[in-house]
């Protein structure tokens, strides 16, 4: 393998961890409550454009700004899901699905009204800065991006496994009428999961800001990536997300070096098909 | 259709064929804006009626149907510009192109038991990469899109789809009509009968001798081949195709808008969808311009809203309520 194919599969892995981290968002949403989340990827759009105003009215690096971003995106999916949601938990899978579509077009064409269709790029001091080592040169930015993305998933995973919190939702996704016999306050939980799983995507949003320009044509690629990932992975499987999302990330990177940039999602949607044909449970998942 | 025709009161019967004069009637005291708004109003009553068809009927949700409207609107309109073919002739190439599309997203996804929440991304991921594919092909135009010419020879003509406002007024007319007329006819089949028991309960179906398999794929075929028409009108009365727009995920949306909030799974639910929507999204462009607001994502933005408070609301959508409401359905107390 010559060294710039290795360059390039390893930036695929650094911006595969980052889309990663946005499809756990959603991996964890749908494993719990079995919601389909259509608006992900305008939600990883409006927190690129949170990180944006940040950095450009207080100066605040998207490192940083992740932190009270992820909070407030906490927030917004708390109350969506008290308000909005929660009574669609039960009903026809397509009337949430089509809610969510509704949602999607509404928060898309807002961004679009509110900041018009050009792209916002966040200028580092060190967005052209890299690493070498040995014969690879690795963008810094993606590199910093990657380990803020592994640190917030695994703190994720750390607060399911051993928070009473964290148990709770996983005896919601495991056993939803047992979960509600011992006493769980379901709907409070299903609050938290969606509001953990748009603090996922309020975090990949402000890493994804360094690495790719917010505007609001990414929003619909974006959900259509973060889903990609998260099938191919394995639906409601946290590791899944992030091995799909490096799947991806270098399955993009490979095929936009020597192929064509404009047709690497080509390749992604070949492997989601592939995958969907061969292993409709994902990489990860257990049997359907 | 008989049945419907019987079981519906004579007051119900009446409006039905008054409304059906007055839309024959309409082009003589409207102008061309209201005519292409109410081009508008069939075209998307008659996709409506396609997708309803396998959502409403056959119980599967395609959220990519912008595929098979795409198809049939290049596939007839790259005849037409590279080799002369008119679109008459046209529709019985572009049908099949895109029939065979949607045969293969449905098998695939439902010999394999994708279904509900998969099936639907399925359909997306088809049409997403469709729409990078044209993108990249030369022979349309690429992504700089394709243009049908006003200068060649007939161009003008109504045998090739070309013509003044009345022309696509009474073609996309005709399409709604006889669409509401195939699936009225097709509701009360027995297929029908079968794909209201797959929808209903697949399990079930089965159990009674129903190939659920070939009752959805029968539906896919119907469904596709109506939108391939559909695309084929789109192309001629546009006039020019870019992938990013027709094979836009914003297409397929838009397309199942009007029978979402008109009724899942009625006939004239997709109808009445259409007639409450688009001139009420047109009516807020014509609004906007008045004032000269330059808004380019406001009418997604009030479709969007419609979808949420629709489906939140009335989940089976304003005809259901309306016939109730003007006691229409005589087979009922």
């Amino acid at each position: 393998m010559t060294a710039i194919t290795l360059n390039v599969i390893v930036q695929g892995v650094l911006t595969g961890l980052v889309y990663g981290l946005m499809a756990l968002g959603l991996s964890v949403i749908f494993g719990v409550m079995r919601v389909v989340n259509f608006a992900h990827g305008e939600f990883t759009v409006v927190a690129m454009y949170a990180a944006f105003i940040l950095f450009e009215v207080l100066h605040v690096e998207p490192l940083i700004a992740l932190l009270p971003i992820a909070a407030v995106f906490f927030g917004i999916g708390y109350v969506l899901q008290r308000s909005l949601i929660t009574p669609f938990i039960g009903r026809a899978e397509h009337e949430q699905f089509i809610l969510l579509v509704g949602l999607a077009t509404v928060i898309v064409n807002g961004v679009l009204l509110i900041f018009g269709p050009d792209a916002r790029p966040i200028n580092l001091p060190y967005s052209f800065d890299s690493y070498a080592v040995g014969p690879l040169f690795i963008d810094k930015v993606r590199v910093l991006a990657a380990v803020a993305a592994l640190a917030v998933a695994a703190a994720l995973f750390l607060f399911f496994r051993y928070t009473r919190t964290g148990t709770a939702i996983r005896a919601c996704a495991d056993n939803l009428t047992g979960a509600a016999v011992v006493g769980l306050n379901v709907k409070q939980l299903y609050a938290v999961t969606f509001g953990l799983g748009l603090a996922c995507v309020g975090a990949a949003g402000s890493l994804m800001a360094t690495i790719a320009d917010a505007s609001p044509g990414l929003a619909q690629a974006y959900t259509l990536l973060a889903f990609t990932i998260v099938i191919i992975g394995g639906l409601g499987s946290m590791v899944g997300a992030l091995v799909g999302g490096v799947l991806i990330g270098v399955s993009e990177a490979l095929a936009g070096f020597y192929i064509q940039p404009s047709m690497k999602s080509m390749f992604s949607f070949a492997l989601l098909i592939i995958v969907l044909v061969l292993r409709p449970q994902g990489l990860m998942g257990r049997r359907l | 259709m008989s049945d419907i025709w019987h079981n519906t009161r004579w007051h119900g019967k009446a409006i039905a064929l008054l409304l059906l004069l007055a839309f024959i009637a309409a082009p003589i005291i409207a102008d061309r804006y209201l005519l292409s708004v109410l081009i508008l109003v069939f075209y998307f009553a008659y996709l409506g009626q396609a997708w309803n068809l396998l959502m409403g009927f056959a119980g599967q949700l395609s959220l990519g149907h912008a595929l098979y409207l795409g198809l049939g609107a290049y596939t007839a309109t790259a005849l037409w510009t590279l080799f002369g073919i008119g679109p008459w002739m046209g529709v019985f190439i572009a049908v099949p192109v895109a029939a065979a599309a949607g045969m293969f997203v449905g098998w695939l996804g439902w010999r394999f038991a994708i279904e509900g929440v998969y099936f639907a991304l399925l359909t997306i991921a088809f049409a997403e990469f469709t729409r990078i594919g044209f993108d990249h092909l030369q022979i349309t135009g690429g992504a700089g899109g394709m243009f049908l010419s006003v200068n060649s020879v007939g161009a003008d003509k109504w045998w090739n789809l070309g013509g003044g406002p009345l022309l696509y007024y009474y073609l996309s007319l005709v399409l709604a009509v006889s669409a509401t007329f195939l699936v009225a006819r097709l509701r009360q089949s027995s297929l029908g009968y079968r794909w209201l028991a797959v929808r209903e309960d697949p399990e079930a179906a089965q159990a009674v001798g129903i190939n659920i398999f070939r009752a959805r794929m029968i539906a896919m075929l119907i469904s596709s081949s109506m939108t391939a028409v559909g695309g084929v009108f789109y192309g001629f009365y546009y006039r020019n195709l870019f992938p990013s727009q027709v094979f836009d995920i914003g297409r397929s949306i838009e397309l199942i808008l009007a029978p979402i909030i008109g009724g899942l799974g009625t006939i004239f639910g997709p109808i009445v969808g259409a007639i409450i929507l688009t001139p009420l999204g047109e009516g807020l462009t014509g609004l906007m311009q008045a004032f000269g607001i330059n808004a380019p994502g406001a009418k997604l933005i009030f479709y969007g809203l419609t979808l949420m408070v629709i489906i939140s609301l009335r989940p089976d959508g304003v005809w259901p309520w309306i016939a109730r409401h003007l006691r229409l359905d005589g087979s009922r107390k």
